[in-house]
């Protein structure tokens, strides 16, 4: 753990909110939709968790691939099917 | 190896920070919600195939199809106006994963890991397991299997900071009392999460929602601190960058709405609206009101140029998106101008109505939000308010003891004249009357959303 990890951390958030306030109010239930998607991401976490020793880290490991994953797949699909309606005239 | 697990890392971010910002337009959006799930695609693979020789892939095989199985059936079957509950429930896991992973961390690293370590894991068990508990009770109040009233009970408020210092107590004990203190941080979340939401009334899910949202990233963020200090750097990063994002994004979201309904994110959390709101509208003043059939509301919309719809959530209630629709595809076949005013808390979460509106297939350059119509109202000929109150009441620009004061509201009251639909004199949410339907310009056609429309526009034809 050194200062680099909370430079990534600090820097993150501020391009995050440089990205985030350019998104218009009419596609704010899809950004939110597509970023509970990409908090998937704690599924590498999961991932990696699930070759720890000992049966119920690894246990734990398996439950949290399921949702990390019910997140990623339901979230970029319910996503697209929302940003698919958005039509121009 | 590890670089190019580095590198592959770095491109899942690209294409995340590249597909939100192509989210900036309805044009690109689709694009960059596909480039981001690819981002996704990289980084599971990698970890996978290049991550650790020692995975089980038959295990993980089966945890990725349960997970795939049930998110598309969620995402498949959800209508549009459960988009809220939806977005819950997926907080909810979001937050429960990374509660899973530091659990995992925890009990492979010990209580004697390192104190930054210990930190991290705390924090993001904390926040993981009050988002996963809290995001279902937001669930149950959405979907209505959990009373939408503020249930709150006399030291409420002194009970939870008790299990907040209980929580960090039990936290300093870690290292010594090593997994049962821990046990007891994660019941003590989970106790929190369901006490922070029972409180909140149904009105405020939008600001609860958002919330929940924003920690299900930032719980993510603190997994990734989680794994930097257990070793998996580029994992940790990926993780920290990723729920940094949807913890801005979140946490935008969230002062979006806390404007939209004039609260501050303090009074949303702890104020349990609902209950006190209606002392200040008790000196009602008496309201005239014109109420007009179908067939004069027709005769009005005939003669007008310019017409803004307004649509409120008791639109969707009645289904009516549809109706409206085809309304206004008829008024601009007689070369008339239709444009619909979103106020930010139209709908039951951010950016709602403007998805079941786009559902009912309304062109978005059509879709105006509240800085960009209001300067149109002062020479619209006529203003459609639809099941929406509180968002187009004028005291919220004149009466200094109105609990709406101050809130960003619709002048629709600017207009020529304005139409408003109702099913009865009922007040909104923040249970204030509303004097615009007393206005000179103003005329009432009582009744439901759906069937007034549907009057509205076979009057209209028999106009012509």
């Amino acid at each position: 753990m050194d200062i680099t990890t909370i430079t990534i951390f600090i820097l993150a958030i501020f391009v995050g909110f440089e990205v985030i306030t350019k998104v218009p109010p009419t596609l704010h239930t899809p950004l939110m939709s597509g970023s509970n998607a990409i908090s998937g991401i704690a599924i590498i976490g999961a991932i990696l968790a699930t070759t720890i020793d000992g049966k119920i880290g690894m246990w734990l490991g398996f439950i949290a691939v399921i949702f990390a994953m019910i997140n990623i797949v339901g979230g970029f699909m319910v996503t697209d099917r929302m940003l698919k309606m958005f039509k121009k005239k | 190896m590890n670089s190019i697990i580095d590198i592959s890392y770095l491109i899942g971010a690209i294409c995340f920070i590249y597909g939100l910002k192509m989210l900036s337009h309805p044009r690109t959006a689709r694009n960059g919600n596909i480039i981001a799930s690819i981002g996704m695609l990289i980084a599971v693979i990698i970890t996978v195939y290049l991550g650790r020789t020692d995975i089980s892939l038959t295990m993980l095989g089966i945890a990725i199809v349960i997970g795939s199985i049930i998110g598309a059936f969620f995402a498949v079957r959800v209508e549009m106006t459960q988009m809220p509950q939806l977005v819950a429930i997926f907080n909810g896991f979001g937050g429960g994963a990374s509660a899973l992973v530091a659990s995992s961390e925890f009990l492979k690293n010990g209580p004697e890991s390192d104190l930054f370590l210990l930190i991290s894991i705390v924090l993001s068990v904390l926040i993981g397991t009050l988002t996963f508990t809290g995001s279902f009770i937001a669930f149950g109040k959405l979907q209505g299997l959990v009373t939408t009233k503020p249930a709150t009970f006399k030291g409420q408020q002194p009970l939870n900071a008790l299990i907040a210092i209980t929580l960090i107590a039990f936290a300093y004990l870690t290292p010594s009392y090593g997994i049962n203190a821990f046990y007891i941080i994660i019941s003590l979340s989970a106790l929190l999460g369901i006490l922070l939401v029972m409180p909140i009334g149904g009105a405020d899910m939008p600001v609860v929602i958002s919330l929940l949202n924003s920690y299900s990233g930032i719980a993510a963020a603190m997994t990734g601190f989680v794994l930097v200090s257990s070793g998996n750097t580029s994992a940790g990063n990926a993780l920290i960058i990723c729920g940094s994002l949807v913890g801005a994004s979140g946490m935008i979201l969230t002062q979006i709405m806390c404007k939209g309904m004039n609260r501050s994110l303090v009074n949303v959390i702890f104020g349990a609206v609902g209950g006190e709101v209606e002392s200040s509208s008790g000196e009602a003043k008496q309201v005239n009101i014109k109420s007009y059939s179908t067939e004069e509301a027709a005769m009005i919309f005939d003669a007008a140029e310019k017409i803004i719809i307004v649509p409120g959530y008791g639109l969707a209630v009645a289904q009516a998106q549809h109706a409206v629709r085809e309304l206004a595809d008829y008024l601009e076949s007689s070369g008339k101008k239709v444009y619909y005013a979103i106020h930010p808390v139209a709908g039951r979460m951010p950016g709602h109505m403007n998805v079941l509106l786009a559902e009912a297939n309304i062109p978005y350059e059509l879709l105006k939000d509240l800085d960009e119509i209001n300067p149109e109202f002062k020479d619209c000929d006529v203003a459609l308010v639809l099941g929406a109150n509180d968002v187009v009441n004028p005291a919220a620009r004149t009466d200094q003891g109105s609990p709406i004061y101050g809130m960003p509201i619709l002048d629709v009251d600017k207009s020529r004249t304005v139409i408003i639909n109702k099913r009865t004199m009922n007040t909104g949410f923040a249970g204030v009357q509303n004097e615009l339907f007393g206005y000179d310009n103003s005329i009432m056609v009582f009744g439901d959303a759906k069937d007034m429309l549907v009057k509205l526009l076979s009057d209209l034809k028999e106009l012509d």
